[in-house]
């Protein structure tokens, strides 16, 4: 087996796709963001209830993809609940960096996160990645109800 | 016993140079011929020997390097014209690719004649080329769509056909061969039944046109458009076939040099087709590397290809069918030389990055069939296309890789 393929799939994000945590529905979210990467036909059902402070109180997802992407809104919700706004608009740009730009070291506030760090040699995989994340950044700027992201730009 | 079994198949391999090489440390396994075919050495000298000799603008310089480009590109389409059976090659014009021949016939012909009320009948397992550009003329001209359904086997429900192919229908499009189930459209039935009601037919010739004999007179279509790329040709250059008298009565899509007969700052006459189609600089490169591309496909031959790429696609089928959980899309033999397959154990895009880290090409998603996929109720399947350079031991090693992914992701 080659060591980039075991560096994208390493076991945590194996069990991630296959056992996601926090999948399910989510009754009394604020806000619904339905994700959807047009390239791969992956989709994502993400819902947010923030609390009057604006922390993330709850955040549930359901939806299908590969397993990078199942993964990655697995670990995020996990990382996510419980943040105040702030420290979860700084790990979202802190997961944007981990899987696009070349930082020498990943924020140990990333936790797991840190290990689709791989995804950086498959650049085709980046937005299997991001797709969860590019739900919850469109959910911080939807005040409530539902809204739609994808990771391809409409006209 | 047929001659495709008397042919040096492994000799017409070494003809392309791509396939000698190693991906990721490993023999390169190119399974993603729907996608786009490799190209024989034949072809690519062509193209080199045009550029080093011959390389000039058509139809226009009074030189010699002009009067050579010229003749080789009407010669090309000439072969065009015969490779598919058609009357003259005035029925051939020269574009991108499917895709734009299939846009010429939208926007051109669509718009002239299309009014509200009309309908253009398509089927559900169209690739996206054979369907956005109808979405669009649809809306500019209030025309309606339809589709025929697909069965569950991956066939067409000819069944419905009757109620479908009314007197509002102008043009039933429809794909020869389907690019993700690997079906064979009864093309001659369909285009007999359409002129029945006085409709149009253009058929999309993308998946069959380098696999199988395609006679244009004899399936009886007025329309009908594929790719180089797809048969051994090179990028960027296509056809679209028309009936004579449909061509001259499309009116002309884009404007510019080349599809001129007179030109004032307020009027213009156009050329007769094709050339009225071909506004600008044509690919001319292209178009003379399409005609040795069939050049080549004709010494082999379509129906031994077709002999060949069958063989592989049951042995595929056969042997797929080892693998637990995997289920296999699309009808049983004889089909085009692909094979769709869905796995529980894992995502088509896992299963193509792990394939690619052994160096098997293989294709993942929608392949331009969203609504297919819908149908179907997938988020997309993972393709495994053939070609005649391709082997049974390459088929093998496709089904050992699948093997251990099964282990690796479940």
């Amino acid at each position: 087996m080659n060591s980039d393929l075991e560096e994208l799939y390493q076991e945590v994000i194996l069990d991630h796709s296959r056992r996601p945590r926090n999948f399910g529905e989510l009754p009394d979210a604020g806000v619904r963001v339905h994700g959807d990467n047009p390239s791969c036909g992956d989709e994502i059902h993400l819902a947010v209830k923030f609390g009057a402070d604006g922390a993330v109180e709850d955040i549930r997802f359901t939806g299908q993809g590969c397993a990078i992407s199942q993964a990655s809104a697995s670990l995020m919700t996990m990382k996510l609940k419980g943040k105040s706004r702030a420290e979860a608009t700084l790990l979202l740009r802190a997961f944007q960096d981990l899987v696009t730009s070349d930082v020498a070291a990943a924020p140990p506030s990333l936790g797991d996160l840190r290990l689709l760090r791989g995804v950086r040699k498959f650049p085709q995989r980046v937005k299997c990645a991001i797709l969860s994340w590019r739900a919850f950044e469109q959910a911080l700027q939807t005040p409530s109800g539902e809204a739609a992201i994808s990771t391809e730009a409409d006209s | 016993m047929h001659k495709s079994a008397l042919i040096d198949w492994e000799k017409i391999r070494a003809d392309f140079p791509i396939l000698d090489q190693q991906v990721r440390d490993q023999p390169l396994i190119y399974f993603d011929n729907a996608a786009t075919t490799q190209k024989p050495r034949a072809v690519i000298e062509t193209l080199r020997n045009y550029y080093e000799h011959d390389n000039a603008n058509v139809h226009r310089g009074l030189h010699e390097l002009s009067s050579r480009a010229t003749e080789a590109y009407e010669r090309s389409r000439q072969r065009v014209a015969e490779f598919i059976g058609a009357e003259s090659e005035e029925e051939i014009v020269f574009t991108r690719g499917t895709t734009e021949s299939i846009n010429l016939v939208a926007q051109a012909w669509g718009g002239k004649f299309l009014r509200p009320g009309n309908v253009v009948l398509l089927t559900e397992m169209e690739h996206h080329s054979n369907l956005v550009p109808w979405q669009l003329i649809a809306e500019k001209t209030g025309a309606e769509l339809r589709f025929v359904p697909v069965r569950d086997d991956g066939t067409l429900a000819l069944e419905k056909l009757s109620s479908l192919l009314t007197k509002e229908v102008k043009m039933f499009a429809f794909t020869h061969i389907s690019n993700s189930l690997g079906t064979i459209n009864p093309v001659t039935e369909l285009c007999a039944r359409a002129r029945a009601i006085g409709a149009l037919t253009l058929v999309d010739l993308a998946q069959s046109i380098g696999h199988i004999p395609v006679n244009v007179r004899e399936l009886g279509c007025d329309l009908a458009a594929f790719s180089g790329h797809k048969m051994a040709g090179p990028t960027g250059i296509g056809v679209l076939y028309g009936r004579r008298e449909i061509l001259e009565a499309i009116p002309p899509w884009q404007g510019g040099g080349e599809m001129i007969t007179s030109v004032t700052l307020q009027k213009t006459t156009f050329k007769r087709s094709p050339h009225r189609f071909e506004a600008g600089t044509p690919d001319i490169a292209g178009a003379i590397g399409l005609a040795a591309a069939i050049d080549y496909l004709e010494r082999i031959g379509r129906a031994d290809i077709f002999q060949h790429d069958s063989r592989l696609t049951s042995y595929a089928m056969e042997r797929l069918t080892e693998i637990p959980s995997l289920r296999l899309l699309g009808p049983p033999a004889p089909r085009g030389a692909l094979v769709g397959f869905v796995m529980a154990a894992a995502h088509p895009h896992d299963l193509t990055t792990f394939a690619d880290q052994r160096g098997l090409a293989l294709r993942g998603g929608h392949h331009c069939n969203q609504p297919l996929m819908r149908r179907f109720g997938l988020p997309g399947t993972t393709r495994a296309s053939f070609y005649f350079y391709n082997t049974l031991e390459e088929i093998d090693r496709m089904v050992e890789i699948l093997r251990d992914a099964v282990h690796f992701f479940a």
